[in-house]
């Protein structure tokens, strides 16, 4: 009973369908705001960032201290509440070089690209990475491996935000 | 704080705002295979059209290009013009804005029957106080230069 | 649990930007589906049916919306949403639902409109990044692909030529593809000189955007054996998700598609997948994914798999054919559609009727994994005749 095949549906539209006003198309933007409220953990790790510390958390039974910290550990599945502070230093696991903005729009010539990695942080258990920026380094030098260091900001300019670390640079 | 203690003062708890204005996303819809047709024909025509299918003797409106109750396709010959003119199934008086504050001036919202579908839309040329389920009424469409394909082509369906 | 199979398959083409509403896209696909097995709605018990994130279609409960155009008036229905891993996570659902003796039929629709999504479908994905933690840092969806190639290419001391070679193969398998979005063919050189968009990620390295949807129709084996002499029977299903701490795993090797392999080839009685599977079709959603997922399915050994692509193990006529459809890079990539495409693609290879597509020496055992959220999940279905 069974055939191939051979009906495909689906109707590809062109640029030009659209921009002649052709196809009729309705519009319409979402305008909506959100805030979030921080949780218990990370309400601390932020308070903490705007000290200038990164603080994690330690699971009494797997004895991992991990980053981002939280109030529970996922794989013991137990409560967590063994804070420690942790060094602002750590190693490249991973970078990217970014030409494109959030919204796909492309660099301009003559900016800076996006230069995103994961930073094993140093004092933290092995692999605990964050994503964070890389600055003042030539993105052809970037290597994984690469040891680099927090460069915060000013202390009055910063609000408890991940942002309060400007970028890590290599040392 | 440990994971049995409680935020017990609102404004103990911390909140994060993006910091990026807004998050300026659109969309961008096509009206569809059938919407195209439906939208073209109130476009030119000031016509509303339907699509009916057979089997379960059930005229869709808008049109549609396939029957939810069966999945047949309807087609070309399945069109059929339902008319301008339809009855109010369901209404309601609007007093606030979709942001919450207090309109000026209520507005009438409508469910219109027009053969076996409910087109959402608004009622004009009537007060409040006159509107009952099961008045007729009749669509109101934008001077024709005025009309672009979409769901405003129609003004507001108005009683007669 | 009962045997299931599939009897019925359908899709749209993909293609960058539809007319069709994404109802209208799984109304034809559905269609296209029961009409290949001679069914009406009638003869389905239910439907399990799945769209990725609602931001693209910009239809909050996007699947209620597609309802009606799945089948789904007025029946049992269930939809799955694991971002791109839906395609396949919805074949896992739909099974249980036959497999589980409460129905008999099954109707599985995946569908996917992202050209709604203005200016362009990729900055909806800023929401997914962790709110407090990253979201500030304004990242966007190429950032964590670039992350988890480049962490892939250092460890086994992979080029962007070899990555690139991926794109190359599936774009040609794709040319052969009724719905595919594409008639061009593309070299290496092409791939690797296309703009840079997040090192190592070039533009060719990338699937496109695409609209179109995808279904099959599952039924248990009483059904089934009415309907066709050629039942294409699910024998493994398997899925999972890892943490969503995705910076404190290590991204070269995608251990939820291990875990979801495994799971579903201990159901099928597989002990060596490399030398029984004749066919793959691992998620591509990137040319490296595509490698990267053959590892995790334990069909290449980790760190050899250039070589084998270099050797023609992976062609239409090699010892394990990889995505003979084209996959995302060489058909398109409507998110959830494109896993169940995949499906669809497996059904048609292993009753010898994907015509020019068509893998030689009549292959009995294929592999689809689907892929998706926080570099996270994975589904996999294994399928045979
Ligand atoms: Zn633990
Ligand atoms: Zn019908």
């Amino acid at each position: 009973m069974s055939e191939v095949v051979k009906v495909f549906g689906g109707t590809a539209l062109s640029e030009k369908d659209i921009s002649s006003g052709k196809i009729f198309l309705t519009k319409d933007s979402l305008d909506c705001a959100y805030a979030w409220d921080t949780g218990v953990a990370i309400n601390r790790y932020l308070a903490e960032l705007k000290k200038g510390n990164i603080i994690a958390t330690r699971c009494r039974k797997c004895k991992r201290i991990v980053l981002p910290p939280r109030l529970f550990c996922e794989l013991c599945f137990i409560p967590v509440n063994d804070w420690v502070y942790v060094h602002d230093s750590g190693v490249i696991n991973t970078f990217s070089i970014c030409h494109v903005h959030w919204d796909a729009s492309r660099v301009k010539a003559g900016e800076d690209p996006h230069l995103p990695a994961v930073i094993e942080i140093d004092g933290a258990s092995p692999g605990m990475g964050i994503m964070h920026l890389l600055g003042e380094v030539k993105p052809a030098k970037i290597k994984i491996g690469m040891k680099v260091k927090a460069v915060w900001r000013p202390e009055a300019e910063r609000t408890g935000s991940i942002t309060d670390i400007k970028y890590f640079k290599p040392i | 704080m440990g994971i049995l203690q409680r935020i017990t003062r609102n404004i103990d708890n911390r909140y994060w705002d993006p910091g990026l204005i807004g998050f300026p996303v659109k969309n961008s819809y096509t009206a569809g295979v059938a919407g195209q047709r439906f939208f073209e024909e109130i476009k030119e025509n000031g016509r509303i059209f339907g699509s009916k299918c057979a089997g379960c003797d059930l005229t869709y409106v808008p049109a549609r290009i396939y029957c939810e109750r069966c999945l047949s396709g309807l087609e070309e010959k399945d069109w059929v013009d339902v008319g301008d003119e339809g009855t109010v199934y369901a209404y309601t008086e609007v007093h606030q804005t979709k942001s919450g504050e207090a309109k000026e001036k209520p507005s009438l919202i409508a469910a219109v029957k027009i053969a076996d579908g409910l087109l959402i839309h608004r009622l004009g040329d009537c007060l409040p106080e006159a509107v009952h389920i099961g008045m007729p009424v009749k669509a109101e469409f934008k001077p024709k230069n005025e009309r672009q394909g979409g769901i405003e082509d129609i003004k507001y369906f108005k009683p007669f | 649990m009962r045997k299931v199979a599939i009897v019925g398959a359908g899709m749209t083409k993909f293609v960058r930007r539809a007319l069709e509403t994404p109802k209208e896209l799984s109304f034809q696909a559905t269609k296209t589906t029961l009409d290949s097995c001679g069914l009406t709605l009638d003869d389905v018990d239910c439907v399990a049916h799945g769209t990725a994130p609602d931001a693209f279609d910009g239809l909050h409960q996007n699947g209620e919306y597609m309802v009606d155009g799945c089948g789904g008036w007025n029946k049992p229905t269930m939809r799955v949403y694991v971002g791109g891993g839906t395609g396949i996570h919805a074949i896992a659902h739909g099974w249980h639902h036959v497999a589980s003796g409460l129905f008999d039929t099954c109707l599985v629709v995946c569908e996917e409109k992202m050209s709604s999504a203005m200016p362009h479908a990729q900055a909806f994905f800023l929401t997914i990044f962790d709110s407090i933690t990253e979201r500030a840092l304004e990242p966007n969806l190429l950032w964590i692909f670039a992350l988890e190639m480049n962490r892939y290419m250092e460890r086994y001391g992979y080029s962007k030529e070899d990555m690139a070679l991926v794109a190359v193969n599936n774009k040609l398998n794709g040319l052969k593809h009724p719905a595919s979005q594409f008639t061009d063919q593309v070299t290496v050189e092409d791939v690797v000189n296309s703009e840079m968009m997040a090192y190592p990620v070039s533009r060719l390295d990338v699937s496109p955007v695409s609209d179109g949807a995808a279904a099959v129709l599952l039924a248990s084996e009483r059904v089934a054996r009415r309907l066709t002499d050629k039942p294409v029977w699910i024998e493994g299903v398997g899925w999972s998700l890892d943490t969503a701490y995705w910076a404190t795993r290590d991204l070269y090797y995608p251990r939820y598609t291990d875990t979801a392999a495994r799971m579903a080839y201990e159901m099928a009685g597989i002990r060596e997948p490399a030398k029984q599977i004749n066919i793959a079709e691992p998620y591509d959603p990137f040319d490296y994914k595509a490698l990267h997922h053959m590892e995790g399915l334990q069909l290449s050994p980790r760190g050899k798999t250039v070589e084998l692509l270099r050797d023609g193990h992976f062609d239409r006529d090699g010892n394990l054919p990889m995505c003979p459809s084209g996959g995302l890079l060489g058909v398109g990539n409507p998110i959830a559609a494109a896993g169940t495409m995949k499906v669809c693609e497996l059904f048609w290879q292993l009753r010898g009727e994907a015509d020019e597509r068509q893998v030689p020496g009549n292959p009995q055992l294929g592999v689809a994994q689907s892929w998706g959220d926080l570099m996270q999940v994975s589904s996999v279905v294994v399928v045979g005749i």
